[in-house]
């Protein structure tokens, strides 16, 4: 098969990595060969798989040798469970210098080096939101084809997953990167698995799979391994599972996004009873000067 | 070779406006009504030249302007000279504005002066994605080893440090006082801040107000013994020597210069000057700004002056005196007195071969009006005229006191514009930069270089003007011009043809 890029999106905390990680340890039992590309600062993409923070990232490295002409791919690639190959862009301690840059730096590196070649499936993990440029380097030209963004049922999980499929609209014409489709990670929130479908709908995509809330992920993230790896036998390892089969069955399937405005957010979360719709003339009011 | 001797100004100014229609017409429509906004012929009596200015240059024209690092490194900064500048980013903004802009100083450079010496971060990949803050300060400790003799540190932020948000405030502050409080000067003058050179002159004036001035406590005892005749010179930079033949006029006439900003100056020039008595301000553009916060803050006027040319210079040395005492008013008819043979002299020689001939000027801070006085004591007429970063109240000078009625004025030139104005107007002499001077030889016109005055200078002052009218005659009669006819075109025409 060709390669496949794709690439995990979604709001800081909603569980990317986590859920990333899982159903390419998945696709890895299935027989894919796969290399994983953190493009986080924190370089925790590739933890579970590794069963340790990667301690060399690539412009760690590239700082320590002078610059990241002077490393070999050898140097910056590890092996983890079931042979996935992982490689950590790494970046700058909070606050300093530019971590958005450190992400170009590295996605060229591995491409200029031979990264991808005799892989199956190239997964591009980024942090948060699509702060900036460097951000959206996986989403450029030649880059991840599907994107599949995390979300949950709460308000802010979906307007990050809204503003993302803005940044992919973006490239779309330019380049040929598609939505894969949304993975609802559950929080428990009212009418969750409605709202995630609501959204997908709105964005013209679906929802590809709803991960249930298990405790067994985090006692298997403890012992830094995925649920694939630490109970294979468990239901939570079969959901994830299934989403790898659904991502693998989904090649060649995605949309470009129809990104939808503040308002129609706002709007579809009062259908769905989320959000209690607010006179007007509340706005801005505390509750105090409510009680009034 | 000028075609316009003959004509009445009414004439002239409708065919200056013929000229900037035909330019204009070669724009798309948009650029064509942004540009007509920056060309205009001037009517005697405006307060203004009437041509709007400090706007953004439009994308895909060759402006001729700089940038806020420009300003601030290579015009404000750069010339204090026992002080080390750190262009910090990339190395080329450095590279580029190695040597200076001929600011000549007195000192041992690499010693106890640096002005010529560049002084980089020179930034690689790593310093862009970690962060230049680790590598600046280690700089600042080789400076130190190396340099023991330097006075001063400034940061001259590039492009860069803007966009990653380097904290070299911090690193300027924790250095300082790891070395007893030494003078460690942040700017924030990235190239990419503003319309042109001008807000970095802005940046430059505020951080010597900041980070210099502020930090000198209130009790601090003078730098100086205080005299009634304390002046700095501000806004000189001293290049080929300007502000030595300005000095010299001053203190002949009984003041005592006690800084000059910042051609040849010093950091201990810069602190001394809240004591002095007046500020005499040569270029407007790049030091209002500090001589207006010093008029705020600690009571000290300031006055313009101009010492191209002998007129200019009386009329300054006058205009100068008038602040102080009859001793100096004395001294200064005295000086004046003195000079008048040797101006004679000059204008005796270099007038007759020069008389009547035009030129066309395109400069920057103050020299596109300045320089005209000079170019009059010879004969010369100035047809056109205009400047990369000019504000309106440049302009406003320029047209209460400068230019003649139908002058062409043209802002923030476009390379085509200047280059279709000169072929129309036929100048006997054009006055720009080193950008623009082989374009314009190339059509066979005389040219000098009005910012570096082509190697030479200085042009200040009385000794100056010497210098001027032998390097304009040179240019404009030199018996080059003459071969530029192919000799087998048997009837040469009296025209110029840009290049294109």
């Amino acid at each position: 098969m060709s390669l496949r890029q794709i690439a995990f999106y979604g709001k800081g905390g909603i569980g990317k990595s986590t859920t990333s990680q899982n159903t390419l340890a998945a696709l890895a039992q299935m027989g894919h060969r796969i290399l994983i590309v953190g493009c986080d600062p924190k370089a925790d993409s590739t933890r579970l798989i590794l069963h340790a923070k990667a301690q060399d990232t690539i412009l760690s490295l590239a700082a320590n040798a002078g610059s990241v002409e002077d490393l070999e791919i050898e140097d910056v690639m590890k092996v983890g469970f079931q042979d996935i190959r992982c490689v950590e862009s790494g970046g700058p301690e909070p606050g300093v210098g530019c971590a958005g840059r450190g992400v170009i730096t590295s996605i060229n590196f591995l491409e200029e080096n031979g990264a991808y070649e005799d892989i199956d499936y190239v997964s591009y993990d980024v942090l948060g939101d699509v702060v900036c440029g460097g951000f959206a380097m996986p989403i450029r030209e030649n880059k991840a084809q599907e994107i599949y963004i995390v979300m949950s049922g709460e308000m802010m999980a979906m307007y990050a997953a809204n503003n993302i499929s803005k940044g992919i609209l973006k490239y779309a014409n330019s380049g040929g990167v598609r939505l894969g489709g949304l993975v609802c990670n559950e929080r428990q929130t009212d009418k969750e698995l409605e709202l995630a479908e609501a959204l997908a709908a709105k964005l013209g995509t679906k929802l590809i799979y709803f991960v249930p809330r298990d405790n067994i992920v985090q006692h298997a993230e403890l012992r830094r391994m995925t649920v694939i790896e630490y109970a294979p036998e468990s239901q939570q390892a079969q959901h994830y599972r299934n989403l790898a089969e659904r991502v693998h069955n989904n090649g060649g399937k995605g949309i470009i996004p129809t990104p939808i405005t503040m308002d129609e957010l706002e709007d579809m979360l009062m259908e769905h009873g989320i959000m209690k719709s607010v006179d007007e003339s509340e706005v801005g009011k505390t509750a105090a000067e409510l009680a009034v | 070779m000028s075609l316009a001797q003959s004509q009445s100004v009414a004439e002239i100014k409708a065919r200056n406006k013929e000229i900037i229609d035909e330019v204009l017409k070669v724009y798309p429509e948009k650029t064509a009504k942004r540009r007509a906004k920056h060309l205009n012929v001037h009517e005697a009596g405006k307060s203004d030249c009437g041509v709007k200015s400090n706007i953004k240059s439009i994308p895909g024209v060759m402006t001729i302007r700089g940038c806020a690092y420009a300003g601030s490194k290579g015009v404000v900064w750069g010339p204090i000279k026992d002080m080390i500048h750190i262009s910090h980013g990339p190395v080329g903004c450095g590279q580029y504005s190695w040597a200076a802009r001929r600011n000549y100083y007195i000192g041992t450079t690499g010693i106890d002066t640096f002005v010529t010496m560049q002084f980089t971060s020179d930034f690689q990949e790593k310093d862009i994605v970690f962060g230049g803050d680790k590598k600046l300060a280690k700089i600042m400790d080789e400076i130190q080893e190396l340099f023991p003799l330097n006075n001063g540190i400034t940061v001259q932020s590039e492009c860069p440090i803007g966009l990653i948000g380097d904290d070299i405030e911090a690193v300027s502050k924790a250095k300082s006082k790891e070395y007893d409080g030494k003078t460690i000067v942040p700017v924030r003058c990235e190239g990419f801040r503003g319309v042109s050179q001008s807000l970095g002159h802005h940046i430059a004036n505020d951080a010597i107000r900041d980070w210099i001035f502020d930090k000198i406590p209130a009790d601090a005892a003078p730098r100086f013994e205080p005299s009634p005749y304390d002046v700095a010179i501000i806004g000189d930079y001293n290049i080929g020597g300007d502000a030595w033949s300005s000095r010299i006029l001053l203190e002949e006439m009984g003041l005592r210069v006690v800084a000059q900003w910042s051609g040849d100056g010093s950091l201990a020039e810069l602190e001394a000057t809240p004591k002095a008595k007046l500020n005499v301000l040569h270029c407007y553009r790049s030091m209002n700004y500090i001589s207006r916060h010093m008029e705020e803050k600690y009571g000290i006027p300031w006055c313009e002056y101009n010492f191209f040319g002998p007129s200019k210079i009386a009329e300054s040395l006058r205009k100068i005196a008038s602040y102080f005492d009859d001793k100096i008013k004395e001294g200064a008819e005295r000086v004046i007195a003195k000079y008048q043979p040797l101006m004679d002299a000059v204008i005796a020689k270099y007038r007759p071969r020069l008389e009547g001939k035009t030129v066309m000027l395109y400069v920057g801070g103050l020299r596109p009006r300045h320089v005209i006085g000079a170019y009059e004591d010879l004969g010369m007429e100035v047809v056109g005229t205009g400047y990369e970063f000019a504000h309106n109240d440049d302009y406003q000078r320029t047209a209460q006191h400068y230019v003649k009625d139908g002058t062409i004025i043209y802002d923030d030139v476009t390379g085509y514009e200047f280059e279709k104005f000169v072929e129309k107007i036929q100048p006997d002499l054009v006055g720009s930069g080193i950008k623009e001077k082989y374009v314009f030889q190339k059509m066979g016109v005389p040219f000098r270089q009005m910012h570096s005055w082509d190697y030479s200078g200085p042009y200040h002052g009385y000794d100056g003007f010497a210098i001027f009218a032998r390097d304009m005659d040179m240019a404009i009669n030199s018996p080059v011009w003459k071969m530029t006819q192919a000799p087998w075109k048997a009837a040469p025409k009296p025209t110029l043809l840009a290049a294109e």
